[in-house]
């Protein structure tokens, strides 16, 4: 035993590093998993150990072990234990493990957020670096909440090394955290401009990334996007801003005009490749967008292709490749471009490489006409036979069905040829397509009528030869062709040559080893097939034949009986008595032929897919009200078997039209008639199938030789494909000769030479036609395509306007551990207002051309992306302002006056333009002077206006004419001659005990303000949170100090016991102002206001929870009154939802029903109504002083309206 | 209500398996569960395996990951095949110049790293890895300024006495000694990765 303990602290002494393991691993190949079993016991043995280094070693050796595909997840918590080490080595091995292992599932990986916010504010940029990189793959939800504000400051770091990588994973967390999107939105746009180009790299990745998911939000970045490309060198840069651009042009096609030459001069200039393949994708895109003739883009599109032959000429497969696959995209809007290259891409098919064949084919598709359909199927058939692997193979197969049912059989003339090419396809062993080519014989014996006759010759012989498909192919889907071939014997089995033949075959007792479906509609089809074969030998008065029949079905009815499978077995017996009393009919020699056939009278209408669900629902019917009261007990439903083919459908779902009178049928009918009539793809009721040659009009009297189809076509040593190949060539000719002829009737009668005759495609008539359209839909069908976006689409959550100013609500969740946050917050807080004001004096310098250009920004987005669209070329766009800039920026001017409030506000808020707008906002204080007499002429309306459409307010109002007046919720604090403080206080619904005071502070004066410090004397219930070991009577510094003429913002976090009571705390400011004088120590003192509305946070209600809350009536009720009221209903309520933080929950005229929530839960209902000119609001609140309060609160608030 | 983890990532995996497709670097940016992941491994391997060095680099990964939207991208040095498996977002050529620098910076880091390097020091390939691409995204594509900073980050490494500070150091020597699983001779052939000159890019 003591040697056994022994040898285990000697073995410890041994630990294996990874060095060790991976040796080992190879050392021990023929008993591998045993040894590595023995290794994760010494390795659990090892993470017992309180040594770090030995728990890192062993982690480490893990993270090996899961590249393996052990399962390593039992470590996880061992895991976050090496990443809270201190030394960045053990550090990483944690950081490593844990993404290659962590997921959402991870249950302690909640236990990391602490951690984690450590590591990414600490000193060294590697500790950060690294937590950055871990959580980049493993980030969750709540952690991406959480960690969401962190992140944000580290995009404003010092390294570039640590911004770049807090660039990238916003991304990330907007995905997790949908909500961060907007407030990170502003910063994030900056770095676009960063002065690192790796960071700038990383920002283009995260927004083009974003506005590739969602376009839309992201077109007003395009000016600045368009400048970056015109003006970057790096080539990923280039790729992705270019990729984007492509995205972008869709929705506004001017950005595609201006894109066009810069992308061309890039095409003729670039040599790398990647750049150049970048550049053609997407000046493709930009006419695509473009698709309306401009005459000039012909030459674009030369020029790609012209391109694009370059790179599939090329010997690097890799160009190849991608050429075919850009020159597919071109396909869609400009075949014709493309089909002058067909020989280069038939060369392509033949090409070694799989990937670049698929591709080739992908091109065939567009590249079809009438004239060489045949020509191109019989070379992919011969593909077909020849191909080795079976994917590549049905790959064939399905592009061939593909192209030839294109656009409802568009391009082809001769369906006996393709009936017969299908036919040929079920001759391929092991393709998974079986039912694609079910599909598509059903589809044309269906739709076109004048081939059903050859069609159901086909089918009975590929059922003949049932044994061969079956025993061979049977598990490979090939078999499902006979699902096709037994319906179309069946449903038009009066085409049949030998009815019973084709009956004996369906009844071979090999058939019931097919799949139970398809057993299923043989049974069915026998009927059918039984009933035909009664009528002939009744007319024919063969009855003994007639009996012999029956009798067949009464002996081989009874395997179908006993099959396992629930539908042919229900059928089965079915109709098994059904023949069972046929036959005592027969006996006793009544005719019941008639009687039979009645199961099956009727033709069969083509109907289309989505037929159904475009009939109108008639006004006054409402779908899913019930017509009798449900049953009172859950009846489950049976599940509906599936359909395998959307062709059964219309079996099922023969359409029932709403009953309309005698005389609006009529003319319906009449309309359609006409319609047919001028609908060359509508065959009239049975044309024979000679007729269907002198369809053309005007020829019915040259004569034709017909080809007799029942005679089979069968050449030896030849496909049968391949005949009509020929005989299609022969049926040309005859067209060509006969319209030749006419034509030079025609001619001679105008006496004029003929032309050499060319074949267009045009002139190709088909031998059949497909029945199409008239028929299959119902006659008021809407026209509509609404393929709804998928609701489950995660980037759905990321469709978010960027543009709307940001709202109080949308603040990142802030964990205020103030001290740490000051400490490193710095950069993010005072970085840009220093660079904004210091700013300043360089602006005068400014030349006025720049001032322009800055003015132009600065209007809203919308306006400016138009401005910038209009403008032609961008150097072009500097010159001589246009009259219209200038007069908007004079209305801001006034604005900047009248509103300084809410500006200042909306410059807290609104990061966005802060750059651009502040100095607008001084450039145009420098130009106010010129043209204030112009401006106090403008009436005062319009000014509103301008202001209405700067800045859409949220919160329930925008759809009143009156605009609502800038609000801001920061309010004076204190003010002396040196410095400005205001305020506001923020709730978090995270925190029920807390809230945040933010504090903007601006020196008003010309000293250097520093030592900030700013002390409140706590009350038993509210106290400043302080750091650590510092008395009640220590203050907490501001972190940052003032220049003059500079404002910043610092943030304080309060707790607070109950929040049903405002509450005033008295403080004090201190700080030294230091200026060329000496240095003096002043104080101001202040009085902090916590409102109870301060507590509360806006909570959208639904009125049904509304009105369930109000039911429940454990609520305490209050309500003021509040006389001489001007203002606007609209207005009120977007005050009151602006200050009180409460959320419209329903608004009738003027009266609405508002909610909110405290941070401790209470639910506060509010019912406002408006009088003539008074308000009166009734509240109910969970608590009876908070109630009161707040409507205090609220009281003072509306006095002032 | 709880958001899937779609398939988020513009990289999606990036896979180092050698010529008889033993893995030296598996990287997910979407979570599988291990075997599946061996399974995705495996498939990538034959699929990659059975194609010539003389056709081109992309393969449709179709089902194996993500589906259509993705595209397997892949170089073949030697003995190692370096497959990244990304979406549209990404452009081929430029994953393909990625490979390349992701490569050629292992041939920095290690000074002409052949496979015995990724076998034996795989922590380490994934620390270059993550300089290079992070959380399924291109973090930086120079490759001096990731060589440089991965330095930096060993000489920290270094700094502070490394990760086999332990005691495990202390006795490797008489560990070499006792041990009979020390490989005498470690025979893989030739293992060099020769970095071809071939960026069409930067």
């Amino acid at each position: 035993m003591a040697l056994k303990m022994v040898k285990g602290s000697i073995d410890r002494m041994f630990d294996k590093n990874l060095q060790d393991l991976v040796r080992g691993i190879r050392n021990h190949k023929e008993d591998e998993a045993k040894y590595i079993s023995q290794c994760i016991d010494e390795i659990k043995q090892e993470l017992k150990q309180d040594n770090i280094a030995v728990k890192a070693n062993a982690v480490c050796k893990l993270t090996y072990l899961q590249m393996l595909g052990y399962d390593i997840s039992w470590a996880a918590f061992n895991i976050i234990e090496v990443m809270s080490a201190s030394k960045f080595t053990f550090k990483r091995v944690g950081y490593l493990a844990a993404s290659q292992c962590f997921h959402e599932g991870t249950d302690v990986i909640m236990l990391t957020t602490n951690q984690i916010r450590k590591d990414l504010s600490s000193p060294s940029q590697y500790d950060t670096g690294v937590a950055l990189t871990g959580l980049s793959c493993f980030v969750t939800p709540d952690l991406a909440r959480d960690l969401a504000n962190d992140i944000m400051t580290l995009m404003s770091h010092t390294k570039p090394y640590i911004r770049k990588k807090a660039v990238l994973i916003m991304y990330k967390v907007f995905l997790k955290y949908p909500e961060s999107l907007r407030p990170a939105f502003p910063r994030l746009k900056e770095k676009l401009e960063d002065p690192d180009p790796g960071v700038q790299s990383a920002a283009v990745n995260v927004i083009c990334e974003l506005a590739r998911r969602n376009p839309k939000n992201y077109l007003s970045l395009a000016p600045l996007f368009f400048k970056l490309m015109t003006s970057s060198t790096n080539n990923w840069v280039l790729i992705k801003i270019i990729k984007l651009f492509g995205a972008l042009t869709p929705l506004e096609p001017r950005l595609g005009k201006k894109l066009i030459e810069p992308l061309t001069n890039l095409i003729h200039s670039t040599s790398a490749m990647s750049l150049l393949y970048e550049c053609v994708n997407t000046v493709i895109a930009v006419l695509i967008s473009l698709s309306s003739g401009m005459p000039n883009h012909s030459a674009s599109i030369q020029l790609c292709v012209q391109k694009l032959r370059i790179l599939i000429e090329d010997s690097d497969q890799n160009l190849k490749y991608l050429g075919l696959l850009a020159m597919s995209k071109i396909l869609k809007t400009h075949p014709k471009s493309v089909q002058s290259h067909k020989d280069l891409i038939l060369q392509c098919l033949d090409d070694k490489d799989e990937s670049i064949r698929l591709r080739a084919l992908d091109l065939l598709y567009g590249m079809v006409s009438k004239k060489n359909l045949m020509e191109i199927v019989k070379k992919l058939m011969t593909h077909v036979d020849k191909a080795e692997g079976t994917t590549y193979r049905d790959e064939l197969l399905t592009k061939i069905i593909d192209i030839c049912s294109q656009s409802n059989y568009q391009h082809i003339t001769n369906f006996e040829w393709y009936i017969s090419i299908l036919v040929e396809l079920t001759r391929l062993e092991g393709t998974r397509h079986g039912h694609l080519i079910a599909a598509q014989m059903l589809d044309v014996a269906i739709r076109v009528k004048a081939i059903r006759k050859f069609a159901v010759s086909q089918m009975s012989a590929l059922l003949d030869s049932a044994h061969l498909v079956a025993s061979s192919t049977q598990r490979n889907g090939i078999c499902e062709v006979l699902y096709a071939a037994a319906w179309i014997c069946g449903e038009f089995s009066e085409h049949l040559q030998e009815p019973q033949q084709t009956l004996e075959a369906m009844l071979r007792p090999k058939v019931t080893t097919l799949p139970g479906h398809i057993q299923a509609v043989y049974v069915q089809n026998v009927v059918k097939l039984y009933a035909s074969i009664l009528q002939q030998k009744e007319q024919a008065a063969d009855t003994e034949a007639a009996q012999e029949v029956t009798q067949l079905l009464v002996e081989r009815l009874p395997q179908f009986v006993q099959s396992a499978d629930l539908e042919v077995q229900e059928r089965a017996s079915c109709i098994l008595q059904l023949v069972k009393h046929v036959q005592k009919l027969q006996a006793k020699g009544v005719p019941v032929a008639e009687e039979v056939s009645a199961l099956f009278a009727g033709e069969l209408n083509p109907v289309a897919p989505k037929a159904q669900k475009k009939v109108p629902v008639p006004e006054g019917l409402d779908l899913d009200a019930w017509i009798n009261e449900p049953p009172s007990d859950s009846e489950s439903e049976d599940e509906k078997p599936k359909a395998i083919f959307h062709e059964e459908e219309p079996r099922h779902t023969r359409r029932r039209q709403p009953e309309e009178d005698e005389e609006e049928l009529a003319r319906r009918r009449e309309a359609r008639k006409q319609e047919q009539a001028n609908n060359p793809f509508y065959i009239k009721s049975s044309p024979s199938p000679q007729k269907r040659y002198q369809d053309t009009p005007g020829v019915e009297h040259i004569p034709v030789v017909q080809i007799d189809l029942s005679v089979p076509l069968k050449v030896p040593g030849m496909p049968m494909s391949d005949q009509y190949v020929k005989l299609e060539e022969q049926r040309r000719h005859r067209q060509r000769m006969e319209k030749d002829k006419k034509r030079k009737k025609k001619e001679k009668g105008k006496r004029r030479h003929s032309s050499l005759p060319t074949e267009s495609d045009e002139d190709i008539a088909p031998a059949q036609r497909v029945d199409i359209v008239t028929e299959e839909m119902p006659e008021n069908a809407l026209p509509s395509d609404e393929d709804d976006k998928d609701p489950n689409d995660p980037y759905r959550a990321l469709d978010i306007d960027l543009d709307k100013p940001l709202a109080d609500s949308e603040k990142l969740p802030v964990q205020k551990h103030r001290n740490a946050e000051a400490v490193k917050s710095p950069e993010k807080e005072s970085v840009p207002t220093v660079e904004k004001k210091s700013k300043k004096p360089k602006k005068k310098e400014k030349k006025p051309k720049e001032r322009e250009r800055e003015k132009k920004k600065k209007d809203k987005k919308g306006e400016d992306l138009d401005f910038w669209l209009s403008t032609t070329p961008p150097p072009a766009a500097v010159p001589v302002p246009a009259p219209s800039t200038e007069e908007l920026a004079v209305s801001t001017v006034t604005l900047v006056k009248d509103e300084g409030e809410g500006l200042r506000r909306e410059e807290l808020e609104d990061e966005d333009d802060n750059m651009d707008h502040d100095q607008e906002r001084k450039s145009s204080r420098h130009k106010k002077k010129k043209h204030r007499k112009e401006k106090e002429e403008r009436p005062r309306d319009k000014k509103k206006a301008k202001r209405k459409q700067a800045a859409p307010l949220e919160n329930g109002a925008a759809e009143e004419e009156e605009p609502i007046p800038p609000m801001s919720s920061y309010c004076l604090l204190a003010e002396n001659s040196y410095i400005k403080v205001t305020y506001d206080i923020q709730a978090s619904l995270q925190k029920d005990s807390q809230v945040t005071v933010s504090v903007i502070l601006e020196n008003q004066s010309n000293s250097f303000l520093k030592n900030m410090e700013l002390n409140v004397l706590d009350s038993l219930n509210t106290k400043m949170a302080r750091p650590e070991g510092s008395t009640v009577h220590d203050g907490v510094p501001v972190p940052f100090q003032l220049p003059p003429g500079v404002s910043n913002e610092a943030q304080f976090v309060f707790t607070i016991q109950s929040i049903v009571m405002a509450q005033k705390l008295k403080g004090t400011l201190s700080f030294i102002a230091k200026d060329d004088e000496g240095a003096t120590h002043e104080k101001l003192d202040f009085r902090l206001h916590f409102s109870c509305s301060s507590y509360l946070i806006t909570t959208p209600c639904y009125s049904d929870a509304f009105a369930k809350l109000l039911e429940s009536g454990d609520l305490n009720m209050n309500s003021i009154k509040v006389d001489g009221i001007s203002m606007s209903f609209q207005n009120l309520l977007a005050k009151i939802c602006f200050h009180h933080h409460f959320s419209v929950v329903e608004r009738v005229d003027s009266c609405a029903s508002m909610y909110s929530r405290s941070i401790q839960g209470h639910h506060v209902c509010l019912l406002v109504k408006k009088g003539e000119s008074s308000v009166s609001v009734d509240g109910k609140c969970s608590d009876a002083t908070l109630l009161s309060s707040l409507l205090e609160e609220m009281k003072t608030t509306l006095a002032q309206c | 209500m709880p958001r899937e983890a779609g398939p988020a990532k513009m990289i999606q995996a990036i896979l180092v398996f050698n010529n008889h497709g033993k893995p030296r670097l598996v990287r997910f940016y979407q979570r599988f569960p291990e075997e599946i992941q061996q399974q995705i491994v495996r498939e990538t391997f034959h699929l990659v395996l059975k194609r010539d060095d003389n056709i081109c680099n992309f393969l449709e990964g179709g089902s194996l990951i993500g589906g259509a939207d993705y595209k397997l991208i892949y170089r073949h040095y030697a003995t190692l095949y370096f497959v990244f498996c990304v979406d549209s977002s990404e452009s081929e050529l430029g994953i393909l110049d990625l490979i390349q620098v992701f490569v050629e910076t292992l041939d920095k880091c290690f000074e002409n790293v052949c496979e015995l390097d990724l076998i034996f020091h795989m922590d380490k390939v994934h620390y270059i890895l993550q300089e290079v691409v992070m959380g399924g995204m291109v973090l930086e594509t120079n490759m001096n300024e990731i060589v440089a900073q991965i330095e930096a980050q060993n000489r920290l490494e270094k700094s502070e006495g490394g990760l086999s500070a332990a005691p495990a150091r202390a006795v490797s020597a008489v560990k070499n000694i006792n041990l009979p699983e020390i490989p005498r001779n470690i025979n893989i052939g030739d293992l060099n990765i020769k970095v071809p000159n071939l960026s069409q890019f930067v």
